[in-house]
């Protein structure tokens, strides 16, 4: 269910002045293929996102998007690539409708100017039928996403970016506010959307979440990437002890007397 | 493994009836104080005021407030203020009213001239907010004191010394768009109406209300339009969205900094016609024109549902917080109450509305 290359990182380096905030990132994401990047806080998670979605522009290292080298200018041609992120902050609006959300900025009209119209009706079905495929019983699109959980909004936030044609999904912790059933919601939901063919990097801290879906891990400590794991490759708790540092080989160089 | 068959109905959400829809309305809040203003002043005050020219008597304050308030509601919610729209009253009065004595300008160059001020100054109000992220509150309460000093200030030049402006009834008696700015339409309407004795006529036959001031046929339209921009269009789910929240929006492409500009300058062009509306009416201006207008208008929006945090809220809300204002204004007289409750009433209103628009909130959020 593999096999193609959608995007890959290469030796990505970011500087903020004298602040390495990465310090050599290798990814890559195949069709089809759930990458979970690990880290702990500060370990580059937030740098690494914003440099693949075209806030930043790496200072160092290649990026490649399917095939081809690439450079992003600004979100809006990451974007244009097929690159959609999902940030944690959701890029929802709490006080209008879930119709209104999913379309936000990309409205469909009818209708000639002056007279063009928002298409609410093409609109609010296609929303309905989007949220019915993830499984969100929405009984009327017109409801303010504040009433949806978490979850749900979380799932309303991937299907937009599913149905506005994203082949890389980038979802920021997309689990880590949630409660256990929200949060199975919405790994199921990715599920999905891997099955769908499209690449998704899933960053995360948490290894239980990440198991539960992830086809291949990749740890992120210090600005660099410690090493990437197909599935099976590597225990969870390997992959904590990574994410933590790699304390387990301190301790281990500890034991052997040396001085590291 | 098929999620889409799995359709848990959940027993803890009811199923949204008619009233709890009719609850997520912005403009409830504005309808339910109207019935009950209406209602108070169908009991303690006289039956003239409810007749055709009573209507049209509180009808007139509200128009003028409310084309103020149609553009303070879609800036709020766009997410911003602006305190300086009554002060621009007083300016764009000056701008209109010294182009005609002044400068002798004939009416159809004055119009687009004052309009042209007005939006400039109003660009200028959104372009100092959005480059410098000061909020909004803070950049206009400035404006508030340039425009009104500039009025006086133009007025004194424009005179020789006066801050009264005279003979702006003379410079435009004899053009031909007068009459979209003055005096009164649909006449023959009205006569028509008090031929077939559908309306109260003096002794002559010539109907007491002879058409409705254009005054109110511009509200009526104006708050037509923006409701239907609000409500239907592309623009207006960007306005919505500027105001909910700026970043999310502009995540999503919607451009933010031209949404909020352009509503900058249409709550200034909306300061300008009432501006020319009540110039045209009175044939002079002076420098305390639309005195305190802001802070009305921005109340006739809350009351119309706007939230202050912006975002959420109606034109038509707007509209009918400012038919609410002129009823209580002019209606007052029309009972034996002391008009100085005018002030409590305001400060009453304003306080019962934002605690209603909190509920509101919370009830269109889900949040508990």
């Amino acid at each position: 269910m593999s096999g193609e290359h959608l995007v890959e990182m290469q030796g990505i380096e970011k500087h903020f002045g004298s602040v390495v905030a990465l310090n050599g990132v290798d990814l890559l994401v195949e069709k089809g293929q759930v990458l979970c990047l690990l880290g702990d806080n500060g370990a580059g998670k937030s740098t690494l996102i914003k440099t693949l979605s075209g806030v930043h522009q790496p200072t160092k290292g290649r990026l490649v998007v399917e095939g081809e080298p690439a450079a992003f200018a600004s979100p809006r041609d990451a974007l244009d690539a097929g690159i959609a992120t999902v940030y944690q902050d959701l890029a929802m609006i709490p006080l209008m409708s879930i119709t209104r959300n999913f379309f936000m900025g990309r409205e469909p009209t009818r209708g000639v100017w002056p007279f063009r119209q928002f298409d609410f009706k093409e609109a609010d079905r296609v929303a309905r039928d989007e949220m019915a495929r993830i499984g969100i019983d929405v009984r009327d699109p017109n409801q303010a996403v504040g009433t949806l959980s978490g979850g749900e909004r979380q799932c309303v936030a991937i299907a937009r970016a599913v149905y506005f044609g994203a082949k890389v999904l980038i979802l920021d912790e997309p689990t880590s506010a949630l409660g256990v059933r929200q949060t199975s919601m919405v790994l199921k939901y990715i599920d999905m959307v891997r099955k769908k063919g499209l690449g998704v990097i899933f960053i995360t801290h948490n290894v239980r979440h990440a198991f539960a879906v992830g086809d291949k891990f990749t740890v992120l400590n210090r600005g660099r990437t410690l090493g990437s794991f197909m599935r099976g490759e590597a225990s969870m708790d390997e992959l904590q002890n990574l994410m933590a540092g790699g304390r387990e080989l301190e301790d281990l160089n500890a034991d052997l007397g040396g001085t590291v | 493994m098929a999620v889409v068959a799995e359709k848990p109905a959940d027993e803890r959400v009811k199923q949204s009836s008619f009233v709890t829809r009719l609850m997520r309305r912005p403009e409830l809040g504005a309808l339910s104080g109207l019935v009950l203003i209406v209602l108070f002043f169908l009991v303690f005050a006289s039956g003239t005021m409810f007749t055709l020219s009573g209507v049209i008597t509180f009808m007139r304050p509200a128009a003028q407030l409310g084309i103020l308030a149609i553009g303070a509601a879609l800036l709020m919610i766009g997410g911003e203020f602006d305190l300086s729209v009554g002060s621009m009253v007083a300016f764009a009065g000056l701008v209109f009213g010294a182009s005609l004595t002044v400068l002798d300008l004939p009416l159809v160059a004055a119009i687009p001239l004052t309009f042209a001020f007005a939006a400039a100054f109003g660009a200028l109000n959104g372009f100092i907010v959005l480059k410098t992220g000061l909020p909004s509150f803070i950049v206009t309460l400035a404006f508030l004191f340039i425009f009104r000093g500039l009025t006086l200030v133009g007025l004194k030049w424009a005179t020789g010394g006066a801050t009264q402006l005279r003979g702006v009834r003379e410079a435009v008696a004899d053009s031909p768009i007068a009459g979209l700015f003055s005096g009164e339409a649909l006449q023959g309407l009205f006569r028509w109406l008090a031929s077939l004795g559908l309306i109260d006529t003096f002794k002559s036959g010539t109907p007491k209300v002879t058409g409705i001031p254009v005054d109110i046929l511009w509200f009526v339209v104006l708050a037509l339009v923006a409701t239907w921009i609000l409500t239907k269009t592309q623009t207006g789910n960007w306005i919505f969205a500027s105001g909910g929240d700026a970043n999310a929006a502009r995540n999503s492409g919607v451009p933010v900094q031209r949404v909020k500009t352009t509503l900058f300058v249409v709550t200034a062009c909306c300061a300008a016609l009432v501006a020319i509306l009540t110039v045209m009416d009175t044939g002079s201006t002076d420098a305390r024109r639309g005195f305190q207008k802001e802070f009305e208008a921005i109340i006739a929006a809350v009351i119309g549902g706007c939230l202050l945090t912006g975002g959420y809220g109606s034109v038509i809300g707007a509209a009918i917080g400012a038919v609410i204002f002129g009823m209580v204004l002019i209606g007052l007289g029309y009972t034996t109450i002391d008009q100085d409750w005018y002030l409590v009433f305001l400060g009453g209103m304003l306080l019962m509305a934002v605690l209603f628009n909190n509920i509101i909130r919370k009830r269109v959020t889900g949040e508990r």
